[in-house]
């Protein structure tokens, strides 16, 4: 019964998606052959030949009349493209917004689409400097088409849109990273460089984690604002949980809002935000406690217990790691060993993310608990090589005591044909 | 002492009458000449035989066959039970040796001719114990349930599936329904601890009763001498106790394999996975496999699988019936035509396997 229910499902699901193709393949063909603004421009090659493969609203029926008006039932140009016909041309920078709106904005509309879709772009767009400056007249200003591209649009997800986060830090550093266009908005222009080489842009544009955040997921798309002091921790914890978290409650927060010190950025940076490492807790050069604590101070103690803790577990962590790599070359057991030091590994992240709570006595409390596994697992490992070990002397009496079985045997079947062959 | 057991003798005589086999073993000898180390052959395929047979009982002690804790047990005996390493590696590579060493004693067997009268039966029984030994390499390498084991199987049984009119329900037998699953386990393993050790005791009980009721095989020339001239030794003890020896030796070979080599478990099989790169069946499959892809996909009218399986099961058939047909011929060493047979077969089945691994 349940196999049926399951068939079915499944039938209904394929139907549905070869229906989806075949309608959107229809409506394709349908503009190519009936709207006149395609079969023209592409007849006098004023379009590119792939122009209707992928653009999400050719495939949704809206063709070129759609923004810019006109009848595109006629061929005579001179009708097709009269005023009087609603035709507008190419829009007006300042009128994008509320061009794409006309649709975008109607969620009774967009819903057809795509149920979950959000209609509030327009608005948030206005709230963002880009928006409030076109308002203002500014021409320069990115509006939709800037980061969406006016034609050929692929849908988000499609890996080719501009807008596709592995695209995102490109897209932006258009107008960001020409230092000529931004003239006169007193912001720098190397972030792209700096985002490249931080912990966020390696992961996304080398390894395309898209996992990682590209500007928009800190900036806001299409409300696009740089974050204020008060929200810029905010914007790390949304993704940082834990250490906004702790942060939050600790001791440092109140003196950080008061001095107006950005909470996240004052230690880790901002666009060239990068891969953490022990020693920037602590008091040594790379520490950034010492920015602010000296010695003799309450704070510098602390800085030097939470890392002593921390580097405790790292040391034994890694000491316990060589030892299971030495039981993995024997190709003895390393389950166990393997499961106890991914629980402690898991401590040393915990451990990591506690320091954000300045607290040295938690921090140790859970550097011990991960201290005290890893020792567990290297008990484990001493143990595996020693069974190793004791294998091999295993194989080696063995093979004593049947080389002696062997040496008697030989001897008493000389012994026994010598004693026949004399009788 | 040795009145004890002459009395414990005597009991035993008086009851079963005894004294002919005792007789019968005490005057049985065996020829002395430059090509009897392959006598030892034999002996070596019982005695691995014999430690398949108890490693595999105590496997079967901790061994839990089905899909979900076939290879959690195994992992258990490797891991958790004392020496079960030291078992399961044993068996490994015993099994191994033992198809090796079947394959040793059958060429030494086809070479030397000793399959000619009156000896026919000997080499028939004998080639199906090679059958035999083959089906148990390839039920128990699916046993542990890993993801080489099951995707072999997976193409094993395929191949199977390939032979004209009965393959289609042969394949259906060996996996117990349409694919490789929990179902193919479950059987593999009645075939390996059940069916098979079953038949293979009695063609064993068949084969070696055979050996020694003809005696061993002598080569041409030995036969032609007078009794008084043939130099010869007795089966017991002084042939029993060589043969002692030479198991010791392969004991302390296989203790050694099984501390310094021990036999991998892999990953656990997932039916749902994409098959791995690198799968291929146990090295005594691998000539076949390796025949089987280097056949174009067409052969004439026929497809190319069915044409390499069909002339296996000939060439199989036609090895099996050797006493049957062999080629009288009064030339000797190299230039007889059997032994221009087993060459050929013996230098394409090591190609095909050096191929195999190498492509």
């Amino acid at each position: 019964m349940k196999n049926k229910v399951r068939c079915t499902s499944w039938l209904c699901i394929l139907i549905t998606i070869i229906t989806m193709s075949l309608l959107r393949a229809e409506i394709t063909e349908k503009l190519r052959t009936e709207d006149k603004c395609l079969s023209c421009h592409q007849e006098m090659e004023l379009l590119p030949a792939d122009f209707q493969d992928y653009d999400i609203h050719l495939q949704n029926g809206l063709s070129c009349a759609g923004c810019h008006g006109g009848d595109p039932s006629s061929e005579d140009p001179e009708i097709a493209m009269s005023p009087q016909k609603g035709f507008i041309g190419i829009p007006a920078k300042k009128d994008i917004p509320q061009l794409c709106g006309k649709c975008h904005s109607k969620i009774d509309f967009m819903r057809t689409f795509q149920p979950g879709i959000s209609t509030d772009q327009v608005q948030q767009y206005f709230t963002s400097v880009h928006g409030k400056k076109l308002n203002l007249g500014d021409k320069k200003v990115a509006e939709c088409v800037s980061c969406h591209t006016a034609h050929q649009i692929p849908t988000v997800k499609d890996a080719r849109s501009s807008v596709y986060p592995l695209n995102v830090p490109a897209t932006c550093n258009h107008c960001h990273g020409d230092q000529q266009y931004m003239e006169g908005y007193k912001i720098p222009t190397d972030q792209f460089d700096k985002y490249s080489r931080s912990v966020h842009g390696q992961n996304l544009l080398e390894k395309k984690d898209i996992s990682a955040p590209a500007c928009n997921d800190c900036h806001g798309n299409h409300g696009a604002t740089p974050p204020g002091i008060a929200s810029v921790s905010h914007v790390c914890g949304n993704c940082h949980v834990n250490n906004l978290e702790f942060f939050a409650a600790s001791p440092m927060a109140k003196p950080y809002s008061e001095l107006e010190m950005h909470a996240c950025e004052q230690c880790h940076g901002y666009h060239d935000v990068g891969k953490t490492f022990d020693e920037m807790v602590g008091v040594g050069e790379q520490s950034v406690c010492i920015a602010c604590h000296s010695e003799g101070d309450k704070g510098f103690q602390s800085a030097v217990e939470i890392y002593t803790s921390v580097k405790e577990l790292v040391n034994t962590l890694d000491s316990a790691h060589h030892k299971l790599r030495e039981v993995q070359k024997r190709g003895m057991d390393d389950v166990d060993i393997s499961f106890l030091l991914q629980e402690a590994n898991q401590t040393l992240v915990y451990t990591r993310t506690l320091v954000h709570t300045f607290d040295p006595v938690k921090i140790n409390e859970k550097s011990n608990e991960g201290v005290v596994k890893t020792r567990e697992a290297t008990l484990l490992a001493d143990k595996e090589i020693k069974d190793y070990n004791f294998r091999r002397r295993g194989f080696g009496i063995a093979t004593i005591f049947i080389t002696i079985l062997v040496i008697a045997l030989f001897f008493k079947i000389r012994f026994m044909e010598k004693k026949k062959g004399n009788s | 002492m040795k009145n004890a057991m002459q009395k414990i003798f005597s009991w035993f005589d008086e009851r079963y009458d005894v004294t002919p086999i005792i007789d019968f073993a005490s005057k049985k000898k065996v020829p002395v000449h430059r090509h009897m180390i392959w006598y030892y052959m034999g002996g070596v395929t019982l005695f691995l035989f014999i430690t398949q047979v108890a490693t595999g009982i105590l496997l079967l002690f901790y061994y839990r066959p089905g899909a979900d804790s076939a290879y959690e047990s195994m992992r258990f005996i490797l891991t958790k039970v004392n020496f079960g390493w030291l078992i399961r590696s044993i068996h490994s590579w015993s099994a191994n040796l033992m198809v090796f060493f079947v394959f040793v004693h059958m060429f030494s067997t086809f070479f030397t001719r000793a399959y000619q009268k009156p000896r026919e039966l000997t080499w028939l029984t004998g080639f199906i114990l090679l059958a035999l030994s083959l089906g148990f390499g390839f039920s128990g390498y699916l046993l542990p349930w890993n993801e080489l084991a099951f995707f072999a199987t997976k193409v094993g049984t395929d191949i199977a599936g390939s032979v004209p009119l009965i393959g289609k329900p042969i394949m259906a037998i060996l996996r117990g329904g349409e694919d490789v699953s929990g179902a193919t386990l479950t059987r593999f393993y009645a075939f390996h601890v059940a069916m098979l050790p079953a038949i293979f005791t009695v063609f064993v009980g068949i084969h070696l009763p055979f050996v020694q009721r003809q005696g061993m095989s002598e080569p041409e020339e030995l036969a032609k001498m007078g009794e008084n001239e043939k130099k010869v030794m007795n089966f017991f003890p002084n042939f029993f106790l060589r043969d002692a020896l030479l198991w010791l030796i392969v004991l302390n070979v296989l203790l050694f394999l099984a501390v310094f080599y021990p036999w991998d478990l892999g990953f656990k099989a997932d039916p749902f996975s994409p098959a791995p790169a690198g799968i291929r069946p146990e090295w005594y499959f691998m000539f076949m496999f390796q025949t089987l892809k280097f056949i174009p996909p067409h052969v004439l009218v026929f497809e190319g699988e069915v044409v390499g399986i069909l002339l296996f099961m000939l060439a199989g058939l036609a090895w099996a019936l050797v006493p049957f047909w062999e080629i009288k011929s009064k030339s000797r060493g190299l230039t007889h035509p059997m032994t221009i047979i087993g060459l050929i077969a013996l230098v394409f089945i090591g190609v095909m396997t050096v191929l195999g691994y190498i492509f």
